[in-house]
Formats: C-alpha cells, structure tokens, sequence
C-alpha cells in the first residue's frame, strides 16, 4: 500500500471553506491528548482555554485586546503572503513602530504638550516600522538577498535596540532602576472606550484597517496587482506591474501596520515602553494570517480566536497549573494543521495498493515521467 | 490471467498491444472514455485528435505515467498493469516527448545515461549510444552538452535514448511539430526503417497530410471517445479533419481589396542580449510592418522567438529606445504599460500563467491588460461593470463558450480561452498587435474564429504582426512571411512567392540571398 498526494482535477471549495475549522479540530483533539499526558483532565483544560474566556466580560475585553495587534499586523502580513513576498519580521517591525512612537512620548514626557503628541506618535509608529520593513526588501530588490532570513533576523536586532534605550538613554530616573521609560502622559497614551475594561481606540483602528483592506484587495487596482503578483507572476509582468516595486509596497505597508500596532500596544495596554511589550504578536500574526485564508474578514476572526488562546493559556495557568508555553506548542500545532489542510484544497489523499510485481523494482528515477 | 500466447508472434496477425475499454475519470470528466485500441508489429499507428480529444491521456495511460480508471492493457495477449514508466520499458514500450526531458548543462551521453534503466559502464554506454545513431543515420556527438544543440538534434537524443533500449513499440507525441519540413523528413525515413524492423509505432499528430504519407492505421479520438479506426491512405485529410472536429471547419476569406498604409511598427536593428544563459541572442532585427498587412514570422521554436516577443511586449527592455518604434513613438524604453497606451497589443503564446492568470475570472483577466488603457479604472477603484462588459463583449463577439458569465480562466477549454485573449486585445482595436502562435493547440473551430479576426483587424487598418511556427497558418493569413534563426529575423518575402521548400530552407538557416530576390517583388500587397 502506498500513500500518495493526488492533485485534483479543481481547487475544492468546499475545503477551501472548511480547512481553518478541520485543522481547529484536529489542534483541539492534539492538544486533548498533551494535557492527557501532562495529567491533566482534557475537558476541564479545554473548557478553561476555550470556554471560561468567553463568559466574562473582563476576559471578553481583554481577548478584544490581544486581537487588536493580532489583526493589524495579520492583515499586513497578508497582503505580503497573496504577493508571494515573505515577510516574517512582524515581530522587529512591531517594537521599533513601539520605540519610534515611544520617542516623542519620553522627549514631551512632562512638558504639558497638547493633544497633538498621541497621532504624531501613531504617525511617528507607523513610520518607523515602515522604514524598518523597508530594509529586508530594498535588500532583496537590490541585491537579491531572501527576505524571510533577513526580515527575520532584523527582529533580533529591533529587540536588541529597544533594550539598550530603555536600560541607557530613556530610562525613568524615578524607575528604580527597572529597564522602563517612565509612564506615558495621558496626551500620549490611546483612551479606552469603556470604564473597567482595557478596550481602547486602538481596536477602532484595527477595524478600520480590516475594512481598507477589504475595498483595496476587492475594488481597487492595487488590491488586483497584489494577488496577480501572487498568483501568476508571469501574467503579472505582462500586465505591466513590477513585482521589484510590489516587495517595495507590501513591505513598507505590513511593516506600518505592525509598527502602528507597536505604538498603539505601547501608548495603550502598557503604558510604558520596555522590554517584554509583546508575548510574539509578529509571531503570532503569521498563523493568524494564514488561519485567516489571507482574507481580511477571516485574519479578524481568526485573530480574535488566537487571542483567546492567550487567555484561555493564561487562565490555564492559574487554574490548573498547565504551563504558559502550552500555547505556544498550541499554536505552532494549529498553523502546522492550518498548512496541511490547505494543502488539501487542491490535493486529495489517496490510497493505492502497489500491485505485486516479479522483477525487481528499477531504483532508477523516470527521467521521462516528469514530462 | 492468462491468455494463450502464440508461440510465434512474428508470423500471425496478432496485436502487440490492446489497449480494451480504457477509461480515465478525472472528477466526473471523462479524459478517456472506453477506448480501445490495437497496435500491431511493423505497423505505423497514428493517434489523431484535436487538443484536449484525449491523446496525450491515452498514451501515457500505455506508457505507465497513468492508471486507467477502468479498461486493461495486453501486452502480447497478457493482461498487464503497467506501475510506470520503468515498468513500460522493461517490456520494451519507449516513449518520446514532445517535450523533451533533457538536461542542458548535460552532455548528450550523460543525458542518455540518466534515461536508461541498464546497468553497463558508461563507457560501454557511450560506445552504443555512438553505434545505434550511426546505425539509423541519426548523427550526435555525445560529448557535446545539450544547450549547444538544435531542437531537432535534442529530438535526436530521446529518439536514440529510446532506440537503446530496443523497443518493440515507440511511442511519438507529435514529434514533427519542432521540425524543419527537411527535418521531418529524415524523420520519416527513421520511423519507416523501424517499421521494417517489425517494431510497432504510435504516432500522434494533428497533421493530417504527415499521417496520410506516414501511416497504415489511424484511430481517431474526439472529446475522449474512439470515432473511428480508419486507413489514412484511403481518406482525405477533408475526411479526417471532419472526423477529428465532428464539423465542417468554416474557411477563412481576407477582406477584398485591402490596402496598405504607412508603418506603424518598425523594428530597428535590435540586438540583445538573453536574459537566460540558453537564451537566444537576437541580431540586428529588421522589420517594418504597415498598417493593413499581416507580416508573419516563421521559424522552428527556440529561434530567438520568445525573446522578440518580449522585447516587443516590453516585458523587457530593449537596448535603444528607437529600437521598437510604434506609430512614430520611440518605444523600446517603455514599459508594457506605456506601450500599450500607444495603442499595441501584445498576444503571448502561453495562454495559462503568460496571457491570463488561470485562478483568476474572465473579469480580472480582461482588466489583466485592459488597466492600461480603456476605462477600467477610475482614481485607482476598478470598475467591474467595465470589466464584465468586456467579457461579455468578448464572449458575444468571438463566441467564447463557457459554463457560466465569469468563469475563472482555466475552467476554459485552450480554443475558448484564446478566443477571449484575442477577443480581449482585438475589441480595443490596437493599432498594432503582436501575436505569438495564435492558434497553437487550439481546435479547428477556434482557430478559424481566431485568424478570421486577425484579418478582419488588419483590414480596419492595423499592423499585425504573426509569430507562428505553423506554416499553413502564415500561407492562410499573411502578406509577407519573414524567418527566424538563431536570433536573425531574414528579409521577409510576399507570402505568394513563400513555397514550403522555400520557408524550409530558411528555417534550416540557409543563405538569405536565395530569398532576397523576391524582396521587391513583397512590396506589392499580398495577392
């Protein structure tokens, strides 16, 4: 008997559909059987991660939080993935956005400057982030160097500036000692909506950046030089678009929406700038992204779902002592599902019974078959 | 099972391969629908069909690269499920590609040597490969690497690796398609020789008057069921064209009286470098084509075609700016964009992933080439009634047939699909078009539709430029018939004076000068 990987006559809509939900299930029966192993009782684990969240106010504000970095750099990161650009330092994009914000926040910290300093920090943000993106794929343009590494390592590099600067120069006099900028004035910190919750306006913005991103790849001329990038580059550099111009594009942008949710994490749910602002959100949104279908209305669902994970971990780890680092293997196993599912869009597994056969098998491989 | 074997299979009239009922499902469609087939030593057997009738399924379904659905093959009477190719050629099927399978960086003998099963030195290797391409008077080095070689030399090379493994049936798919007519011709003496031998031959092509010269037997397929099992020496190539399509193909009639303006493209002596390292130079082409003429570019692919194509398209950029010149408009430094705001067009030969994007709708890929220049989009935001109007224009006017108003691209079958790309380009009436084997693996039906339009569009004044390797197509449409070889674009001569002997010889790269008499005498319109 012989597995094999059969291509299918049409992409399946069906699975196309089904495939997040399929690969969620098979995460949860996985994750079932680690906490079996760990000791622990599947279904109260599974009700604490999944269920317990969602019957709490606080806890529904909280994952609503989480989800609001999730989203924004989830919907950058797509719009590099439908390009077939890859850029996988969201991550180091994210803190320097936070660091470039931040800097206006320390250098007007005390001062009694107006309401202009938080959009010139959110501007500020996004700027940052943009120019750092912008790095790995001058690189790749220029010189041909692979963005996944390079955008990658640079992540290493942004976390190793933002500790300099709030352990040297941004330190807070007054922190004893704690490698943190002092607590941002209240014109440089984003409001919250609603009184006993940490909801704020940055989630606002998540939602706007979730409805651009549908019109741009639906209706606009832009949006379809994405994906033909994409899908056909061949057919793309017949339609006159430059794909060298498009890594240019995707990355400055992916890399503007992580730095804004950078700032906005910073200037929000913090407060402060230091190091530790972000539990892998860069990270994270790559599943996202891909759970997501590269559609901006499923990276919004399934961003709030990856949010729940977090407080379903962190809850977790109160109530039944199961480690924080069980989400983490709890989302590397759902994008590993999430990517072989998809795989199932256009290919079909099939069992095929090798027929005995007397001479012996020619370990010599069909140069003509791959005609 | 077994079935009685004769002992002495040379002397009675038994098949040397039945292919029963093969049937192949690929979803709920049919590629191979109950065919049966049967292949007989010393005898030539030619597979004709339209693209898509089902030939290329059933053959490799013989040579193991597919298992039927349902159906079985005999070989010498035995049932035999065949687990590939390996298998096919160990009971002596050998099949060559119409796509070869060959390394370029490779020399011929190590090319040979990844293809057989056997286990001699390659020394000894070598020695056979040097004896049977004298012995059947097909010459190769085999130190030679392949990039160096001519199409019909790397031809050669699958022949002759599928000659050392002493076949007792050769499969060829449509192996004169990249032939000069002189080289098919020492083709065919090779393929009869065989024949004498006693070895059984399948021959697939959509070339009639080939099949007609070459064959004892034909079965022809349509839409992946057997129409008939007939001799293509007692029928016409009307008949069997009829049988293949189903249909009688409409003719295509040149508008009368056609006039021909001033240029409106000019190529000036462009030379460029490939920009992949097997690529083709191009050198000094020259050529000018008026509006109201179809100039046609003939040649044996690999000829420096593509790169011409490209270089019109502005898929890349040409060296001087005055080296591509559109109605009066330096345009070899604009981009694809800008050219066709100056009212070209561009028709490229791959129709999936070049001239559309398969997963992508109609809509979007008539916006693929539509952005530039029409009234698709407005302040960045594209209009889809725009572009679905275009759709339906197209589909109306060059009768497109599909299963619902926008498809996706590849649901299309080849014919439909390049009558939308065509359509698509023809209903902004360009000023120029450029377009590369326009009817290339379309049927018949389709590519009458497709070069009825190319003349129709040329009589409304346009430039039209043809690049086709498909002789009969330029003698069908074409003013002036120009060559190409090895990067060189020869004199074009008036299509009434380009006999196929002519064509021929330029193709093989003879001397221009024997055609540069006719050269005035192209300046007068075709008749």
């Amino acid at each position: 008997m012989q597995l094999v990987l059969e291509k299918r006559a049409e992409r399946s809509t069906l699975i196309a559909v089904a495939s997040p939900l399929i690969a969620i299930v098979l995460t949860l029966v996985t994750m079932s059987i680690l906490f079996a192993i760990l000791g622990k009782n599947p279904i109260a684990a599974l009700n604490v991660y999944f269920v317990e969240p969602l019957t709490d106010t606080y806890t529904l504000g909280e994952i609503i939080v989480k989800a609001t970095p999730l989203v924004m750099i989830g919907i950058g990161l797509s719009l590099c993935y439908l390009a077939n650009v890859w850029n996988i330092g969201a991550e180091g994009q994210f803190l320097i956005g936070a660091v470039c914000g931040s800097w206006l926040a320390v250098v007007t910290n005390g001062t009694g400057a107006g309401y202009w300093v938080l959009p010139a920090m959110l501007v500020l943000g996004a700027a940052g982030g943009a120019l750092y993106a912008l790095i790995p794929a001058l690189c790749k343009v220029r010189f041909g160097a692979n963005e996944i590494l390079t955008s990658l390592m640079l992540v290493y590099v942004a976390e190793l500036i933002l500790d300099y600067l709030v352990r040297g120069p941004w330190r807070d006099p007054k922190g004893m000692n704690f490698p943190t900028t002092a607590a941002f004035d209240p014109v440089a910190t984003v409001p919250t909506l609603f009184d006993g919750s940490r909801v704020h306006a940055g989630s606002i913005i998540a939602l706007l950046v979730v409805i651009a991103a549908t019109v741009m790849l639906g209706r606009t001329i832009k949006g379809f030089e994405i994906r033909v990038v994409g899908a056909a580059p061949r057919a793309a550099r017949f339609a006159g678009f430059s794909a060298d111009r498009l890594v240019l594009f995707t990355f400055a942008v992916s890399g503007a929406l992580a730095g804004l949710a950078g700032i906005i994490e910073v200037a929000g749910p913090v407060g402060v700038l230091q190091p530790g602002i972000s539990p892998g959100y860069g990270f994270t949104a790559i599943i996202v992204a891909f759970l997501g279908r590269l559609n901006p209305i499923g990276i919004l669902i399934a961003g709030l779902f990856l949010a729940l994970t977090f407080i379903g971990g962190e809850g977790a780890q109160i109530s039944m002592k199961i480690p924080l680092d069980l989400t983490k293997v709890f989302q590397g196993i759902l994008l590993f599902y999430v990517l072989a599912c998809d795989s199932m869009i256009l290919y079909r597994i099939r069992l095929i019974a090798t027929p005995k056969k007397s001479a012996p098998a020619s370990v010599q491989g069909n140069v003509h078959g791959t005609a | 099972m077994l079935n009685p074997v004769s002992a002495n299979g040379e002397s009675t009239r038994a098949p040397l391969l039945q292919a029963i009922g093969i049937t192949k499902a690929y979803g709920t469609f049919l590629a191979n629908n109950a065919i049966d087939l049967d292949l007989y030593p010393g005898e030539i057997h030619a597979l004709l069909g339209e693209n898509g009738a089902g030939k290329s399924t059933l053959v490799k379904t013989m040579y193991g690269l597919i298992q039927p659905t349902a159906g079985e093959l005999r070989w010498m009477g035995e049932k035999i499920e065949l687990t590939g190719p390996s298998d096919a050629r160990s009971r002596g099927i050998a099949m060559v590609f119409q796509h070869f399978s060959l390394f370029d960086n490779l020399t011929v003998a190590e090319n040979v040597a990844l293809g057989l099963d056997g286990s001699e030195t390659f020394a000894a290797m070598s020695a056979r490969l040097a004896k049977v391409s004298s012995d059947y008077g097909l010459p190769l080095d085999p130190n030679r690497e392949v990039w160096r070689l001519s199409v019909g030399e790397r031809q050669r090379i699958e022949i002759v690796r599928a000659l050392m493994q002493n076949p007792k049936l050769l499969i060829l798919d449509e192996p004169t398609a990249v032939l000069t007519p002189q080289e098919a011709d020492q083709l065919f003496t090779v393929l009869f020789r065989l024949k004498s031998e006693g070895r059984a031959l399948l021959y697939i092509s959509h070339k009639l008057d080939e099949v007609k010269r070459l064959c004892d037997t034909a079965t022809i397929l349509r839409g992946g069921k057997k129409v008939e099992t007939c001799d293509p020496r007692q029928e016409t190539a009307a008949s069997m064209a009829r049988m293949m399509v189903g249909a009688e193909i409409g003719e295509v009639k040149a508008a009368a009286g056609r006039t021909t303006t001033i240029p409106r493209l000019l190529i000036n002596d462009l030379s460029m470098e490939p920009d992949d390292p097997h690529g083709v130079y191009l050198k000094g082409v020259t050529v000018e084509v008026k509006g109201g003429e179809i100039l046609g570019i003939a040649g044996v692919a690999g000829n420096g075609q593509d790169e011409l194509f490209s270089a019109l398209s502005g898929e890349r950029l040409s060296p001087h700016s005055d080296n591509v010149i559109v109605d009066g408009h330096a345009a070899g430094h604009l981009t694809v964009t800008q050219r066709r705001r100056l009212g070209a067009a561009f028709v490229p030969e791959e129709r999936l992933g070049h001239g559309t994007a398969p997963r992508m709708k109609l809509s979007e890929n008539a916006l693929l080439t539509g952005h530039a220049a029409s009234d698709m989009v407005h302040r960045g935001f594209v209009d889809r009634v725009a572009t679905l109007a275009t759709v339906d224009k197209t589909t109306t006017t060059f009768d497109v047939r599909k299963a619902k108003r926008d498809p996706e691209a590849a649901s299309l079958s080849g014919g439909n699909l390049q009558k939308f790309i065509v359509g698509r380009e023809i209903l902004r009436e360009p000023g120029v078009l450029i377009v590369s084997q326009p009817t290339w693996g379309v049927d018949a039906g389709a590519a009458a539709v497709i070069r009825q339009a190319l003349l129709d569009l040329s009589s409304r004044g346009t430039a039209v430029l043809v690049i086709s390797q498909d002789l009969d197509e330029l003698a069908e449409i074409a003013d002036r018939i120009a060559v190409m070889f090895h990067g060189h674009l020869s004199e074009p001569i008036a299509a009434a004076d380009a006999t196929r002997e002519k064509l021929g010889l330029l193709m093989g790269g003879a001397s221009v000068g024997d055609a540069a008499g006719q050269q005035e005498a192209s300046h007068a319109t075709g008749s």
